[in-house]
Parts: C-alpha cells; sequence; structure tokens
C-alpha cells in the first residue's frame, strides 16, 4: 500500500510523505495539522472549534493532569493531593501519561507532549484536535452546559478572586468553604430543571457590580437598629409561602446555600459559586466519556488510515498507529479483573459497528436498526449520533448483538439475599435486550449522583434545614463520607442539618442523620 | 490554527498546592518521617526520601451512594463458558461490590490507601527536626565571610539583554529625543497627510504648489533628523548591575568522642552510632560548613576517619581524659574559637578507671566546657545494666550539669529511645528558661 494517485481524489495525494522517522519539529506539525485538517473536513465534515496546539513537557502534563484537564485553577491542597498521587504513579512507571489532554474551550486547546513521536503528535492532532473538538462542539449536551468561549477566562476570574480572598480573610477561611463546597460538587448542578446554561463573562461583570454596590451602600447606620421582633407565630399559610420563597424543594444545594444560607458573607457566597459553576462545566464530561472517546478514536482511526492510503505516511508510522490504537482500545474480560468497559473500546466499536452497519448490514442489522441499516452514509449517521445523544442513549440506541458477542457480554444478577451470582442473560437472543438495557443504565448520570434535595427550612424556629435522600434499591449514602460531608454542609448553613434517606416507592424513612455547625 | 511552546514556561505551577496538602496531613507527614528515621535510613535520609500517609489524611469527603443490601445488574465482558442460569461463587467481598456502579469504581482516589510525597531534602529535614533548635546558638555563632551572593548594585552602561532596566532605559531615551529635537511621528504623519492631499488636487493652485514644494523640503529634513536622531541610542541603554557582597555563613565542627574500650558491646556502639548520626544531619542542616571529627579512646585517644570510628573494633582499659586531651588539642590546631562553634558528644557506657574520673572532671569544666556551644553526654547501658547504680562518670557529669547548663547528660538503653532522648536534648528552651528566670 504505497502511494497511488487513484485512491485519493485530493490534490494533495502524491505530495509524498509528511516525515520519517520519529523525530518532529513544528515544520513537520504543521504540515500535518494541514494534511489532516484537509481529511478532515473534506472527507469526515467534521466541524470544529478553531485549533490551538501547545507543546508541553511531561512535568508540565502532570500539572495538566492535576486540574482535570484545566490550564489553570486556584490554589487548594486537593490539587497538591492529586499532583502527588499522579507524579508518584508516573514516576515508578505505573501509569503511562495520556497522549494529549484536550479543553473544551474555543479557541479548543490540545496539548501535545514533547516526548512523543512524530506518528503521535499527528495522531494526537486527529485524536484531539479534530475528533474531540467536533465532539465538543456539536453534542447537545455541551452546547446546553458548558461555554467555551469563556472558560478559560472565568477560571482565571475565580484563581484571581479566591487568591483576593484568602489575603482578605486568610487561607483557613476560604479553605474552608472551599472543602465544604467541594464536598457537595455532586449537588451543584440542576438535573431536573432544565438546562441553564450560564453567561461567564456575564459572572465577572455581576461579581465586580456586587461589589461596588455594596461599598457605595455600606452604612454603619443600619447595624445600630434595633432589631425587630419576628411575628411569634406563622399560619401554615405562611409556610408555603416560605417553600415558594425559597424554591423547595431545591435539588441544586449549593446554589441553595448561595441564595439562602442566613449566615454567609459575599465572598464566601461568591466562593461557593465559583465551586458551583465549575461542577457544571464538568458535568456532561461523565455523561459523554463513551462516545468522545469513541468518536475520537474512531476520527484519529480514520485520518491515519487515510493519510497512509494517500501516501502522506509510511508503514513504519502506520504500524506504530496501529499500535498504539490497539493498546488504547483494549478490553479486559471480567477474569482479567475488568470491571467495567473500556470507554475507548467500546466507543470506538460501536463507532466502527454503525459505520459498518450503515454501508455493509446483515439480515441481524436490518431487523435490530431498521432506521440506519444499509443507509450508506456512515459519516453522517454518525455525525447525527455525537450530536444528538449522549452514551446512556446512544447505547440504548445503537448497542448491536455484532459488538455485544463481540466483547462477549454476560449480564449477573446480585442479590445479597442470595449466596450466588446468577448469570441472568447472556449474549444470544434472549440475553440482547437485557443487557443493552443494563450497559444503558449503567451510563445514566442518576446511576452515579446520590439525588439529594433541600426539602424545607424551619425558618421562624430553629433554623433547621431538611435534606432528603431518595434512595436507590437499598442503596444508602457511605456513612463516613457522608458525615463529613454534613458536617461542612451544616457550617455553611449555620444552624443544624437533618439528612433522611428515604426509600423511593415507599417513601419509608430508612436512616437519619443530622449534624450541628460548629460556627 | 496556532502552535504555542509552552515547554519553556515556568514549572511547578502545583508546588503551592504541594505545599498546601502537605501542611493539611503534617502531623501524618511528620510522623511518616520519623518512623522513617527510626526505622535506621538516616543516611538515605539525608538525601531527600518518599515518605507515604495514610489517604484518610487527605480524604476528600462527598455524597456517594454504596450498594449495601437488595438486587443489582452487572454487566460484564469476556463470557467464556457461562450460559443462562449459570451460578456463580461470590467473589469475597471487595471484590464483589467493585464491579457495580460504574461512576462509583472510577471514582478518584477511590482505590487509594496511601499518598507517596517524594520530599526534598530540606523538607525532609525540616519536618523531621521540626520543632527542635541548637542551644545558645545565638551566642557564640560566628560568622565567616566565604560565601559571596549578587545583590542589586545600580545600574550599568552595559550588561546582558535580560538584565535591561526597561523604565530607565526609556527615561533617557525620552530626555535625549526632546533634547536634541527629534522630530515626532505625528508631525511627520501631519505632513505626509498634508502632501497626499496637495499632490490630489487638480489643478494646483501657484499657492499650494508652493507650499508643497515647502512641505516637500520640511518632510525631507524631517525625516533625515529622525533617522539620525534613533528612537533608543546605545547610549541610552541601562542595565541592572549586580555585584558580588560576601555573605557571612556560619561554620561549626562536631567533636564525636566515643568510648570503644572492651566493655562496649556492639549493640552499645550501634547506639551511639545512631546518635551521633542524628546530631551530624541536624548540625548540618544549621550551618553551611560542617566539620566532623571523630576521636575514639579506649586507654588512650585518638583522632581517625568515619569508618574506623564505627566498624573498627578495639579493646582495652577506659581513659576518658585522654579524649578529651585529643580533642582539645584538635582544636587548638584546627579549629580557633574565634572562628568556629564547637560541639562536642561523647558517647560511653560510662566506666572510667576510677583515677582517671577526677582529672577527666577537672578537664572537662576548666578547660572543654568554656570553649564549647554545647555538650552531650550520652551513657549507652548494656541489657543488664538496669540493676546496676549510676557509673562514676555520670555522678561527676551530673554534677557538673547542674552548674553548666550547657554541658547535657541522658542515658539511653534502647535503639527506640535515641530520637527521643534527642529531641528532649534539643527541644526549645523557651518555656525552661521562662521556668528558671
Amino acid at each position: 500500500m504505497t502511494a497511488s494517485l487513484t485512491t485519493g481524489a485530493s490534490p494533495q495525494a502524491g505530495k509524498g510523505l509528511l516525515y520519517q522517522g520519529a523525530d518532529w519539529n513544528f515544520h513537520i506539525i504543521r504540515d500535518c495539522y494541514a494534511a489532516i485538517e484537509e481529511i478532515a473536513e473534506k472527507e469526515l465534515g467534521l466541524d470544529v472549534f478553531p485549533n490551538r496546539i501547545e507543546v508541553i513537557t511531561s512535568e508540565q502534563m502532570l500539572d495538566v493532569y492535576t486540574t482535570n484537564g484545566m490550564p489553570l485553577s486556584y490554589n487548594h491542597w486537593s490539587y497538591g493531593k492529586r499532583f502527588a498521587g499522579h507524579e508518584n504513579a508516573y514516576r515508578r512507571g505505573l501509569m503511562g501519561l495520556a497522549y494529549e489532554v484536550v479543553i473544551n474551550s474555543n479557541p479548543c486547546i490540545s496539548y501535545l507532549m514533547e516526548e512523543n513521536s512524530a506518528t503521535m503528535q499527528a495522531l494526537v492532532i486527529a485524536h484531539a484536535a479534530f475528533g474531540h473538538n467536533h465532539f465538543f462542539k456539536n453534542n447537545r449536551l455541551f452546547q446546553e452546559w458548558t461555554d467555551p468561549s469563556q472558560i478559560l477566562n472565568y477560571l482565571e476570574f475565580a484563581r484571581g478572586y479566591i487568591s483576593r480572598c484568602e489575603e482578605t480573610y486568610g487561607q483557613e477561611a476560604v479553605e474552608r468553604v472551599l472543602d465544604a463546597a467541594h464536598a457537595l460538587q455532586g449537588q451543584g448542578v440542576n438535573r431536573h430543571s432544565g438546562s441553564r446554561r450560564i453567561d461567564l463573562r456575564g459572572e465577572q461583570d455581576r461579581a465586580r457590580e456586587r461589589r461596588a454596590y455594596e461599598d457605595q451602600s455600606f452604612n454603619d447606620l443600619w447595624r445600630t437598629l434595633p432589631p425587630v421582633d419576628e411575628p411569634e407565630t406563622v399560619a401554615n399559610g405562611e409556610k408555603s409561602a416560605l417553600r415558594r420563597q425559597f424554591g423547595l424543594p431545591e435539588e441544586n444545594i449549593l446554589y441553595f446555600l448561595e441564595k439562602h444560607a442566613p449566615r454567609l458573607a459575599a465572598w464566601e457566597r461568591e466562593v461557593i459559586r465559583i465551586v458551583r459553576l465549575i461542577a457544571q462545566y464538568f458535568y456532561p464530561q461523565p455523561q459523554l466519556k463513551l462516545m468522545n472517546e469513541g468518536c475520537a478514536t474512531w476520527v484519529h482511526d480514520r485520518i491515519m488510515t487515510r493519510l497512509h492510503e494517500l501516501g502522506r505516511i509510511d508503514d513504519a508510522a502506520y504500524l506504530e498507529t496501529i499500535h498504539s490504537t490497539t493498546n488504547v482500545i483494549t478490553q479486559f474480560g471480567y477474569d482479567q479483573g475488568s470491571t467495567s468497559f473500556n470507554p475507548y473500546a467500546l466507543g470506538f466499536a460501536m463507532m466502527k459497528d454503525i459505520a459498518r452497519i450503515c454501508t455493509d448490514p446483515t439480515e441481524e442489522d436490518r431487523s435490530w436498526s431498521p432506521g440506519i441499516a444499509g443507509n450508506g452514509d456512515p459519516l453522517g449517521t454518525l455525525r447525527h449520533a455525537w450530536a444528538e445523544y449522549r452514551d446512556e442513549s446512544f447505547v440504548l440506541q445503537f448497542l448491536s448483538p455484532q459488538v455485544m458477542r463481540d466483547f462477549r457480554m454476560f449480564r449477573l444478577l446480585d442479590d445479597t439475599r442470595d449466596p450466588y451470582l446468577l448469570v441472568d442473560a447472556i449474549h444470544d437472543e434472549a440475553g440482547y435486550r437485557d443487557i443493552r438495557r443494563t450497559v444503558a443504565a449503567s451510563y445514566d448520570p442518576s446511576a452515579w449522583y446520590a439525588e439529594i434535595e433541600v426539602v424545607e427550612v424551619d425558618f421562624y424556629g430553629d433554623r433547621t434545614l431538611r435534606l432528603e435522600h431518595r434512595t436507590r434499591q437499598g442503596q444508602l449514602l457511605a456513612e463516613n463520607d457522608m458525615k463529613l460531608t454534613l458536617k461542612g454542609l451544616a457550617d455553611l448553613w449555620g444552624y443544624r442539618v437533618v439528612l433522611q434517606e428515604i426509600d423511593s416507592p415507599t417513601g419509608r424513612v430508612l436512616a437519619t442523620h443530622e449534624s450541628v455547625s460548629r460556627v | 490554527m496556532d502552535i504555542i511552546d509552552r515547554r519553556s514556561n515556568p514549572h511547578g505551577k502545583n508546588l503551592e498546592n504541594r505545599r498546601r496538602a502537605l501542611g493539611r496531613a503534617r502531623d501524618a507527614v511528620q510522623k511518616a518521617v520519623r518512623e522513617a528515621v527510626a526505622s535506621g535510613k538516616l543516611r538515605e535520609a539525608g538525601q531527600g526520601n518518599a515518605v507515604s500517609i495514610p489517604a484518610d489524611a487527605l480524604h476528600e469527603p462527598g455524597f456517594h451512594r454504596v450498594f449495601s443490601t437488595g438486587e443489582r445488574h452487572i454487566v460484564l465482558s469476556g463470557n467464556h463458558q457461562f450460559s443462562r442460569g449459570d451460578r456463580l461463587r461470590r467473589p469475597p467481598s471487595g471484590g464483589g461490590s467493585g464491579g457495580g456502579g460504574s461512576g462509583q469504581a472510577s471514582d478518584e482516589g477511590g482505590g487509594e490507601d496511601s499518598y507517596r510525597f517524594l520530599l526534598s531534602r530540606d523538607e525532609f529535614l525540616d519536618l523531621f527536626f521540626g520543632d527542635l533548635e541548637l542551644p545558645d546558638l545565638v551566642k557564640r555563632e560566628i560568622a565567616a565571610t566565604e560565601t559571596t551572593a549578587p545583590s542589586r548594585a545600580g545600574l550599568s552602561n552595559d550588561g546582558s539583554p535580560s538584565q535591561l532596566d526597561m523604565g530607565r532605559t526609556m527615561r533617557y531615551s525620552m530626555a535625549r529625543r526632546i533634547g536634541l529635537g527629534r522630530p515626532k511621528p505625528a508631525e511627520l504623519e501631519e505632513i505626509e497627510a498634508r502632501i497626499a492631499e496637495l499632490e490630489e488636487t487638480r489643478p494646483l493652485s501657484d499657492g499650494d504648489a508652493e507650499e508643497l514644494e515647502t512641505l516637500r523640503a520640511r518632510r525631507g529634513a524631517i525625516r533625515q533628523r529622525m533617522n539620525r536622531i534613533p528612537w533608543v541610542d546605545p547610549v541610552d541603554l541601562r542595565y541592572r548591575r549586580f555585584a558580588p557582597t560576601p555573605k557571612p555563613s556560619t561554620r561549626a565542627v562536631m567533636f564525636c568522642i566515643m568510648d570503644v574500650s572492651g566493655s562496649m558491646t556492639e549493640r552499645m556502639k550501634d547506639l551511639a552510632k545512631q546518635f551521633f548520626l542524628l546530631l551530624h544531619v541536624f548540625l548540618e542542616k544549621r550551618y553551611k560548613t560542617l566539620d566532623v571529627v571523630f576521636i575514639r579512646h579506649a586507654e588512650t585517644a585518638e583522632e581517625v576517619d568515619e569508618e574506623t570510628f564505627f566498624t573498627d573494633p578495639r579493646t582495652g582499659g577506659t581513659v576518658v581524659s585522654t579524649a578529651l586531651a585529643e580533642m582539645l588539642k584538635v582544636q587548638r590546631a584546627r579549629y580557633p574559637v574565634q572562628q568556629w562553634n564547637i560541639y562536642v558528644a561523647q558517647a560511653s557506657d560510662g566506666d572510667n578507671s576510677p583515677s582517671d574520673t577526677p582529672r577527666t572532671a577537672e578537664l572537662l569544666e576548666s578547660e572543654v566546657l568554656p570553649l564549647v556551644q554545647y555538650y552531650a553526654y550520652i551513657e549507652v547501658m548494656g541489657s543488664g545494666a538496669v540493676i546496676r547504680g549510676d557509673t562514676d562518670l555520670w555522678r561527676v557529669y551530673r554534677e557538673i550539669s547542674e552548674r553548666q547548663t550547657h554541658l547535657a547528660i541522658r542515658q539511653v538503653s534502647d535503639r527506640k529511645e535515641i530520637f527521643p532522648v534527642f529531641r528532649e536534648l534539643f527541644a526549645r528552651r523557651t518555656t525552661e528558661q521562662a521556668g528558671r528566670a
């Protein structure tokens, strides 16, 4: 398979090799980028944010890891801990660094490591700068939840704001709020009430205005006014008015605290807000991991294959590509210690499978996926899937018997009353649907976020805050973590906090925990 | 597309975060450090070290669900033998629950038992010696000027580009431009605009033609002048100058005196060795230059190298005063008291020939103690020594130590006691002194 002018209609064909050997330089990267861009845009029809490629060292890559792939973040000890963990694993050779980290921002920033070979740099450009980038720009969840053009500015603002708070109020005071708020990150998103994409640029202006207003309107006289006595009895009608005023029940605990916690200072509310907005930015990522990685891997595989067909990379480079792709998409079986699906493996397999169904369907495919089987438009079908689905719905829609067979999937029923695990579905005609349903359910975000709501505030009494956890099939909260988190929550709220764990169907209270503010 | 080379950007973004994490787990880290030393890795300790601290010191809580009772489904891959209805033995707890929530299993730090921090040598020693200090450090801190450090020393006309003082340079440049009357670029632009305007005009009146002519001449003059008087001239350049300034650094010498007579067993020597090592690292941290002199003695004393000191066996009777005399001899020859901080650490089993004890006491109190900063005496006891009363040497030293506060004496019988005793000797004295005053 050497260069042949007949295979590609592209005028690029026959231009010769982009590079040879493992060494790279900035010219090679530019050439590779141009060749890849041509294929990505003309042949695959990808639509991407403008790209920015940054070359960094492995040490800088560790830094990037630490802050969840963000190029900057405010200072907090938890990042130091993560850094130590990564550094260690890396130094001892337990962990290879990822080839790339890509940031969902506009322009889309991809990091290349200087240690990579020329082939790896090309692969990473195809994978991150086109695969992930296209996914970030086009998937609906990302479009709805994140503001890629402003995230970097917002992080800059957050970093500055928090460091100013540390100067003014002391590191300890800020850390106390951050620790408590970090623990509630999973409960800092409006999941059910629809998405609210936040204008991050406006955020910074708002914070500035708020501060300015507070400074202007500060009048020490107000402090000397005698306190007004609260009415002693409150009718039930007022109670429900109160519920409305507080917007109860409220699933976004961080939002609730920011707006209604009675004893927080303005800067503490802003710190909570920062944690909440950053948590919201990251909210779509875990729900889309399978598709995102599948998309990027499929794109790089496709592009590298095309480059080889066009004679732009040599056989050695192509073999290196295959080698590293294979490493990434390895799926271990349960007997090799694997307890979950490798998102690269399953994602890539499903993308490939969709393309196959579109172009070369079997009878089985025609009955399972009549919508797309043999439609002859694999790229369009994939682009549509990338844009409109999330992992859960994607699996439910597209996981085909073929892939289930390839992965040799089977389902176990784990009933704690039985001393054994029961195999209740395998990859056969009777089991396909059960397996697909369970795999899809495992990608449902409600399967891993605990659903906890603020349900009541005793505003005229002792200001106790009541929360409910709607349990799933007897899954209670991990006790130690729950206690620590609740303590932090009580500190932010400033008064007593009660958390009840409720069995969803029956409404039976399974457990009650409480914590009192230490402040 | 932009390519940005970030490799030369400042590294160590996470140093501050790392410092905070260490600070948060300080107690745990300190404990780990001390354990590392107690397990006899002091030599390596000096080189910086990795310590592991339990993960719960840095735990980040959150609300997580755990599966405890009820039913759930798990899909796994790699089925080679199962058919529907097969029953599997439940794997031992932990392994079984790991397969459950796909989100749970990948949770950050979920599987970590401990965190390892690579500590630099300084960090390690800081944590290790945390609250210890050298007694009487201030009293006779002696500065010897040996090292130099660059410090700012005004400006100079030439230097490396990285030291260019922009503000100054531009100030000089502006003064020169004003002084020499360099035409302003705005003026030139104005004239050029007018020229362009006139050139467009057709027909040109005589007055205008004349004006155009003058303007052209003026433009030429301005351009020439601008070329002649540069924006920034080499004479404007000002560089920050650095001059080496001598930096006082402190020097100390440590005398290690050990009894190697027949009565000292290997185990006792090992205890003494531990103590000397600790002291060595501790002093090394406080002083830029630290000399160590090893003196061993039995009936006679001699200066030896480190290797011989710790390993070479020797037997014989015990005459302690010879060691003190040897120490004084070395001190006089090489370490004048005006230039050196002097520390002595002596380890012995407390045996001495009875006739020598008074002489030892005399030598110690009148000659050695006035010279030294601190004198630590460690009496190592054999396992059977507990029943024995105080040794001659101990009695005499105790008497002196009651008069002389910079003589400290302790008894050690087990390896575990070395570090506590060491800490006791060098614990901050503030409270004690306050108590005395």
